[in-house]
């Protein structure tokens, strides 16, 4: 099954490769990993996600909360909370196409954010799944790029991951 | 007061009350040489091999409990110490490791002795720092002895660059009285209400057995260890890493178990209905094939890593906790409860142990011409009247070793087990005969293993550390030898060597004692001299019989009651139980 896994965590040098350091050394696959600073500077926040039955996601859940610099962790998939992903693809496009493809931005509440004669960057944000079916929605030709930063996500409720 | 980056490390080393430092110099910690040379409070072991360093160090924290200590320069000195400090990892022990590092302006450069320390040690070490601030350094000192020591204790590493421990920059020095982390707060207490639930299963067993392994020797825990199993009455299993916490002498005792333990403990195991784990890990020497372990038991599992509890086997009662307390907090339980232990049903488990035991799978050839390493072990044990510290390389001697020295103390039974190290055993016996100058110190080994830290030798001497080299010399890397007879049809690939030292030779060119033995008869006498000589080093080289094999033993892919016996017994499993 498939994991959030979200990490507060000191925010110093090395850090970071601990975490990939852990996943790469004991096999647990990670499908994609976002950080960022938080508002407290001398924290960072890691979101992961990764799969694996019970018993691995227990693994790895103990295992990070037992490196020093982990000060603490949810596994966003053990309550409600809400996904979000950020994607940004630039698309070929040709006069008679530009239309065909805002429209289809539309639909799926995305934004046009550059434009040159020849190509659109389009901005989007919604669950991976989403995602994943506005890139199938396109003509797979008419994409030069697309960038994904990957899932991060946040519990619903008061309930909240913080020192 | 003001002190400099080399001055700073120094104090607070022994601020920290840390005695000893094994080390070896180099141009990144010439800076730290230059404070050790002007004070005499911390001792400075001189190695000859940075690995040595950190298995003295090593041997020096098992046989103490306190952490061991090392120096090395950069690059090369660093990446010496890596085997010692996995070493350390594996088995749990305390270490601190200060590594030189190139100054903070060429890092990253691919300066001279440059290495990624804290990248090449970071998945074998507990934790590790880079100093980038002087002013850091003392805290990040009481840092790194806090986390060794503390919870599930570990090797930490501090590289340190150079220009850090520059003289010229002094700055204030306070060595802090304790440091809190807030992102490392190791659990202590178990859970009531768990602790409960585990003593209600304890006491509602009819075959149960108690498995306990490194953790009481780590958490200090033999005397509790003690209590309460004789206040349940119920046999005992160590694992290698437990051995000496509960006395081998002691009637409750069935053994080690795992791949070469005795068939009683791991036939309890098979059969048991109730296991409690206390302080081991379900290592794979210890469980064989993990579908075939221990089919009928409910587990308990008391550790202080919540990632050791059902990493490999799934158990019915975990508890994260410290095993003093935990003991403790059972052992009133156990006390108060209503409920007692089945006694009938105790009295019929201990029959059909005791059956087991009649196979007497330790026994050996006590007839033969040539010396079995066996009976060594046996004789080593009385001439040293059972009270020696003893240290051990990796392979057939090292387990018998385990097998025949029954340790009655913690601490005294010192080997690599999770890394399983050649060259282990010379280094940690210099460092445990530093601990304790007037204890015996045996180093058991093999002619093979005893190559690969054979330099320390000079350490010996230098340090008058006088301890006794044990050298099952059996011509082979017998360890290997024997999977090779059993699983490749005795094809002995590179599992021998043409050509071996002289070992007395060479024991004496190192300014030691050298003897050689290869009857029966001279080992008691020849065990009796070396250990009466107790201001002289002591090599025996010792023939032994080269086709000795380890038994019992439980093969690759098998489970605990499928053992490779001495003597053909059928295993028991068909056997009408209790
Ligand atoms: C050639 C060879 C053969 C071997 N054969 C065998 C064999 O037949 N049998 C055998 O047993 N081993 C054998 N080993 C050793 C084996 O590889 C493991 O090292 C060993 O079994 C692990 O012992 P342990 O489970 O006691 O764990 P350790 O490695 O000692 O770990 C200790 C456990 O206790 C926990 N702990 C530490 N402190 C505390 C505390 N204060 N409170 C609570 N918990 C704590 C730790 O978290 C850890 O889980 C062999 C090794 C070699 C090299
Ligand atoms: C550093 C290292 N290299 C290789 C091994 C694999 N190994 C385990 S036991 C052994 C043979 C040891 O031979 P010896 O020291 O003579 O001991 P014996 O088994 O003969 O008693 C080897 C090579 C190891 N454990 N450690
Ligand atoms: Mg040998």
């Amino acid at each position: 099954m498939r994991h959030i896994i979200s990490i507060l965590m000191e925010n110093e040098s090395g850090a970071l490769s601990r975490v990939a350091g852990l996943f790469s050394a004991r096999g647990y696959n990670i499908e994609s990993l976002t950080v960022a600073p938080t508002e407290d500077p001398s924290l960072s926040r890691m979101t992961l996600v990764t799969r694996g039955n019970d018993e691995i996601i227990e693994q790895i859940t103990k295992q990070l909360n037992k490196l020093i610099d982990v000060v603490k962790l949810i596994d966003l998939a053990e309550s409600f909370h809400i996904e979000r992903e950020l994607l940004m693809v630039k698309v070929r496009t040709s006069p008679e196409m530009r239309d065909e493809i805002r429209s289809m931005a539309d639909i799926f509440r995305g934004k046009i954010i550059d434009v040159t004669p020849t190509t659109y960057i389009i901005e989007m944000t919604g669950p991976s799944e989403k995602l994943d079916a506005f890139i199938a929605a396109i003509d797979p030709e008419s994409i030069i790029e697309a960038v994904r930063s990957g899932p991060t996500g946040i519990s619903r409720g008061e309930l909240g991951l913080h020192l | 007061m003001e002190l400099n980056g080399a001055q700073i490390v120094v104090q607070s080393l022994i601020d920290e009350g840390v005695e000893y430092i094994f080390g070896y110099p180099g141009g990144a910690v010439l800076h730290l040489y230059d404070a050790i040379f002007q004070q005499e409070e911390l001792k400075h072991i001189l190695v000859r091999h940075e690995q040595g360093a950190t298995h003295a160090a090593d041997g020096y924290a098992r046989a103490t409990g306190k952490p061991g200590v090392v120096l090395v320069t950069s690059g090369p000195g660093a990446t010496n110490a890596v085997t010692g400090i996995a070493t350390a990892y594996l088995d749990s022990i305390p270490l601190v490791v200060i590594s030189g590092q190139v100054s903070l302006p060429v890092i990253g450069s691919d300066a001279f002795q440059e290495v990624d320390m804290v990248g090449i040690t970071r998945p074998c070490v507990k934790h590790n720092f880079l100093v980038k601030d002087v002013t850091k350094l003392a805290e990040t000192i009481k840092k790194a002895f806090y986390v060794a020591t503390s919870g599930r204790p570990g090797p930490v590493v501090i590289d340190i660059p150079k220009d850090i421990t520059a003289p010229n920059i002094k700055v204030p020095y306070s060595y802090p009285e304790s440091v809190s982390i807030r992102s490392y707060n190791p659990v202590v207490s178990g859970h009531k209400d768990q602790i409960k639930k585990a003593v209600d299963l304890l006491l509602s067993a009819k075959r149960p057995i108690i498995y306990s392994g490194g953790g009481v020797v780590l958490g200090e825990a033999s005397e509790q260890l003690i209590e309460f199993t004789r206040a349940l009455g119920y046999p005992i299993t160590n694992t290698l890493m437990g051995l000496g916490s509960y006395p081998a002498t002691d009637n409750q005792y069935v053994g080690m178990l795992g791949m070469h333990g005795t068939y009683e403990a791991n036939m309890a195991m098979h059969e048991s209905d109730v296991i409690i784990a206390i302080g081991a890990r379900f290592d794979d020497r210890v469980t064989g094939k993990l579908d075939l372990f221990c089919p009928h038991a409910k587990i308990i599992h008391i550790d202080i890593d919540p990632a050791s509890i059902s990493k490999t086997v799934r158990v019915a009662i975990p508890i994260v906790g410290d095993i003093k307390p935990v003991l403790e907090q059972m052992l009133s339980l156990i006390k108060e409860s209503c409920i007692k232990t089945d006694a009938d049903a105790l009295a019929q488990w201990w029959k059909q142990i005791s059956e087991w035991q009649t196979i007497n799978c330790l026994d050996f050839d006590r007839t033969s011409p040539l010396i079995k390493p066996q009976y060594v072990i046996e004789q080593l044990h009385e001439v040293t009247k059972g009270d020696a510290y003893v240290t051990s390389d990796v392979g057939q001697h090292q387990m018998w070793a385990a097998q025949y020295y029954k340790f009655n103390k913690p601490r005294r039974w010192i080997n690599s087990g999770g890394l399983g190290t050649m060259g282990f055993g010379l280094p940690a016996a210099i460092g445990v005969k530093l601990a304790f100058p007037e204890a015996d110190v045996a180093c058991v080994t093999g002619e093979a293993s005893i190559q690969m830290c054979i330099q320390e030798l000079s350490t010996a001497l230098q340090y008058k550390t006088h301890v006794k080299i044990i050298n099952l010399n059996n011509r082979y890397m017998g360890m290997v030898r024997q999977w090779q007879e059993f699983s490749y049809e005795s094809r002995y690939s590179h599992s021998y060597m043409d050509t071996l030292p002289e070992f007395v030779k060479l024991a004496e060119a190192y300014g030691h004692v050298g003897l050689r033995i290869d009857k029966p008869e001279e080992v008691r006498p020849t065990l009796e001299t070396a250990f009466a000589m107790k201001d002289r080093t002591v090599f025996i080289d010792i023939m032994t019989d080269r086709t000795e094999n380890v038994y019992p033993m439980i093969e690759a892919g098998k489970g605990h009651h499928d053992m490779k016996l001495r003597v053909a017994i059928g295993t028991s499993t068909d056997r009408e139980l209790a």
